[in-house]
């Protein structure tokens, strides 16, 4: 019966069976929804994709904060008092069933109007009508099936950025008048010699005029909309004194439109239309394929992802009511329920805290808080209800004044020289000497070309190809690594990693897994009874570590207990035939062992004698000695963490020899590690997962983040690499140099073709039809190039 | 032989209403989303199907719970 899986989450339910409808759930929910699904029509949810459900888990009172009309209309996009129209984020979006499930929610309920699903970025767009059915019913509803919104504050302060399309109005622009130009050009192309005096075709050269005339007007804006970012960077380059490589092309650009406008003025020619607005589009191109957005992943967010809008606040009249984030002062009363999250600094007064700080500080274990005690913004609330009095207002929290340090407001991006900016500035000087001198040459020689060859070879060594290697390199790396789940940035990240020297990892969340999952047992065997009774008591609990254990037992008969009780926050006694065991805290099952706060440890006792403990250690992810050893080779490498030192001994085996190890740091101490290390001349990648590791991925050069499920929180960075992916790590470092090298050697095919160009445009003999055959063809074989490479480069991977 | 302003002037009439159709359809954000679209299209004969198998059954509409 272990083989049953649910019907509706696919998940294994091996603990409690329901059957209903000739088909197995795992639990009342998963049922619930199959119910309201197949009673209302949509049962042809489970025939799009089989087991595409989520077990929905509603919070009572959760979504309170929804009924504030405040809150209601920061969070709608369009608001009458009659209809809302709402963009809500859906985690759990993942097949087609849930595209079709939730475009058919008027089946459901029919105040909504509309419905509309974008899955690259996990988000539906309800309409519906809010005199009727509230946005609250609305959240519960979805959660109620399984699709539960994540709303978080971030969604409150910001409202929706406009999508930038210029990129694309340029691109369309560009390939619209290059298209034109090139018709246009077809009758100076046929025929070459086409001129009055050299006696050409008559017809040609009766409408040249009307013809040249026109690729002029559609050259214009070509010129002054969609290349004239060039000009702005090239301007901006100049200003702060560095020879980037749009300096050369907006030379290139500026040159090729003069030159060819004098030319049709003066009926010396037709001028390079045709190379210009060709140029411009396949700049943009490859402008456009670099930039590869993961519109499901979000690498700017900081706290306010991850904090709720609203909490409960107990007033003076020990009434409770629902108050936004920001609006709670100190001295303020809060209610924090089972799951929730602390939004800021306080003590405890009323309840038994059992607190994950996991994701906030990097301790593995909840920490157990009594009223009186500090409770710190950011920990996650895991039984029971809590009241706090509020110490410290959010932004000033703990945690949250991480975001006030500078470094959180500096662009990486524009302090880093990328490997075509460094080469463009060796370019330019370059080609700017190669014309002078040719200008010299012909001045002496024949004065009447001089001109020409100047303006010649400024046109033909436009660095076109040059420019396209790193974006379709790069641009072509980052979707491999996106198809292998290591999602970075942009392209700029990876010529980061190709640079960095050290490396150092988050211990908790980035190196151990989250799951428990390894215990040994220390103290005297268990009899094969004792055994069976403990495998049917854990059975019945719901503890994390209950269900840890419950899965490392050997398989044992499913009997029905006489007796069973579960003690909150101390542990669970059952019996059977006279047989009983307590299985939980130290205390609980009354062993006299010392407390060992460094581990974590479920204690047994039978029949009151106490048995023996199992231990439970943190997990480390599979292969990660194997990665610090290939690593380490050549990276200097280092572990920083924020738990404490139980596990020293266990890493020092599991690491490299000499590897440092640094524990106990705060978040504030991270980050300021890594920057000690940056001042002594390190490139270094930090790798992490929490919030507390925010500061360090910020400071780093390259800041990875490791995630289990990524599509819940991870704080702000470059990359975000999936956790199954992290025996690969070393692999994607090296194969980001690998990119590196490709790069530079189709820099070196491009210099290939601006050599040919250049050797026509120093004799003076470069007309129109040359730089037009030049100028595409090169371009095409560094993309073609770049492209067979790295495709070569990303089978490798794994 | 003037005629050739009438075919350029057509040639470029198409092509500027081409290019105002892009620009267009841009704008109304058709290329946001480039893959639900795909999906989508696919269900909705299905669904009929479906109906018409079930028109037999009688069933009650889901009620949201009346919380407050």
């Amino acid at each position: 019966m272990d083989s049953k899986n649910c019907f509706h989450c696919g998940d294994d339910c091996y603990r409690n069976l329901i059957k209903f409808d000739e088909k197995v759930f795992c639990c009342n929910g998963c049922k619930t929804v199959y119910e309201i699904f197949s009673r209302n029509d949509l049962s042809y949810y489970y025939d799009l994709q089989s087991a595409a459900g989520a077990t929905p888990k509603i919070a009572e009172g959760k979504y309170d904060f929804l009924k504030e009309s405040a809150i209601v209309d920061k969070l709608t996009e369009f608001n009458d008092g009659k209809l809302q129209i709402i963009n809500l984020y859906i985690p759990h979006i993942h097949c087609s069933s849930c595209i079709w499930v939730l475009e058919n929610l008027n089946k459901l309920q029919p105040s909504v109007t509309n419905s509309q699903v974008d899955f690259p970025k996990k988000t539906v767009r309800i309409t519906y009508n809010s005199s009727v059915f509230s946005l609250k019913k609305l959240v519960l509803l979805l959660a109620k099936i399984g699709y539960e919104p994540y709303i978080s504050l971030d969604d409150y302060d910001n409202k929706k950025k406009p999508i930038d399309r210029s990129l694309i109005y340029k691109i369309g622009v560009a390939g619209f008048a290059f298209g034109n130009v090139m018709f246009l050009s077809f009758p100076d192309y046929f025929d070459i010699t086409t001129n009055q005096i050299s006696g050409g075709e008559f017809w040609l050269n009766q409408y040249q005029h009307i013809f040249r005339w026109l690729m002029f007007v559609f050259s214009l804006p070509v010129v002054f909309y969609s290349g004239w970012d060039y000009f702005i960077a090239a301007y901006k380059g100049l200003r702060s004194k560095l020879l980037n490589i749009d300096v050369p092309i907006a030379l290139g650009i500026i040159v090729l439109f003069l030159r060819s406008t004098l030319d049709i003025i003066f009926a010396w020619g037709p001028g390079f239309f045709d190379s210009l607005t060709g140029l411009v589009f396949f700049l943009l191109l490859g402008k456009f394929f670099q930039k590869k957005t993961y519109s499901f992943l979000s690498f700017e967010r900081d706290y306010k992802s991850y904090f709720p809008i609203a909490v409960t606040r107990i007033n003076s009249n020990k009434k409770e009511e629902t108050a936004q984030v920001h609006e709670i002062k100190k001295g303020d009363r809060l209610l924090i329920r089972n799951e929730e999250i602390i939004p800021v600094d306080g003590f405890l007064i009323n309840g038994k805290a059992r607190i994950d700080y996991s994701f906030v500080t990097g301790e593995s274990e909840p920490v157990k808080k009594e009223s009186g005690d500090k409770v710190f913004a950011g920990g996650k609330q895991l039984q029971g209800a809590l009241e706090i009095e509020v110490l410290k207002s959010v932004s000033q929290s703990y945690l949250t004044q991480l975001w006030s340090n500078s470094v959180f407001q500096t662009n990486k991006s524009s302090t880093f020289q990328t490997l075509t900016d460094s080469i463009g500035k060796r370019f330019t000087i370059a080609v700017l000497s190669i014309a002078f001198l040719a200008t010299s040459f012909w001045l002496f020689y024949d004065a009447s070309k001089a001109m020409n060859v100047f303006t010649a070879v400024l046109i033909i060594a436009c660095p076109c190809a040059i420019s396209l290697a790193a974006p379709f390199t790069l641009g072509n790396m980052l979707r491999i690594f996106g198809n292998k789940k290591f999602y970075l940035k942009d392209t700029q990240t990876i010529e980061q990693l190709a640079q960095i020297d050290t490396a150092i990892f988050d211990k908790t969340g980035t190196i151990t897994t989250n799951h428990k999952s390894v215990a040994t047992y220390e103290g005297m065997p268990l009899s094969s009874e004792e055994e069976s009774l403990l495998k049917n008591t854990i059975r019945s609990s719901n503890h994390p570590l209950s269900r840890a254990l419950y899965s490392l037992l050997s398989d044992q008969n499913i009997e029905t207990l006489d007796d069973y009780e579960e003690y909150l926050g101390k542990g669970i006694e059952g019996s059977l035939n006279d047989e009983n065991i307590k299985i939980g805290s130290a205390d609980f099952v009354g062993s006299d062992l010392q407390f060992d706060a460094l581990t974590t440890s479920v204690y047994i006792s039978s029949n009151d004698n106490y048995k023996g403990r199992y231990v439970f250690h943190n997990q480390y992810r599979t292969g990660v000695s194997k990665v610090f050893k290939s690593m380490s080779e050549t990276l200097k490498l280092g572990i920083l963490s924020g738990d404490n030192e139980g596990e020293k001994g266990r890493l020092e085996k599991l690491l490299p020899k000499l590897t440092p190890l640094y524990f106990n740091q705060k978040p504030e101490q991270k980050l300021e590690f890594i920057r000690s290390l940056q001042s002594q001349g390190k490139k270094v990648m930090m790798v992490g997962d929490g919030l507390n590791d925010a500061g360090a991925l910020a400071q780093s050069n390259v800041g990875i983040t490791i995630s289990e499920n990524i599509n819940v929180f991870s704080p702000a960075c470059d990359g975000i690499l999936d956790a199954s992916k992290f025996e690969q790590l070393h692999q994607y470092i090296l194969a980001s140099k690998k990119a590196i090298k490709i790069i530079k050697l189709s820099f070196i095919l491009s210099l290939l073709y601006n050599a040919v160009g250049l050797y026509f445009a120093i004799i003076g003999q470069l007309v129109p039809v040359i730089a037009a055959i030049l100028m595409p063809l090169s371009s095409i074989s560094v993309v073609a190039f770049t492209t067979v490479m790295t495709n070569f480069l990303g089978r490798k991977l794994e | 032989m003037s005629v050739i302003y009438i075919l350029l002037a057509i040639s470029i009439i198409v092509a500027i209403v081409f290019f105002i159709a892009f620009i267009l359809s841009v704008k109304s954000g058709q290329y946001d989303d480039a893959f639900t679209p795909s999906v989508r299209m696919l269900f909705e004969d299905e669904l009929v199907k479906e109906k018409t198998g079930k028109l037999s059954k009688t069933h009650t509409k889901f009620q949201p719970n009346k919380e407050e």
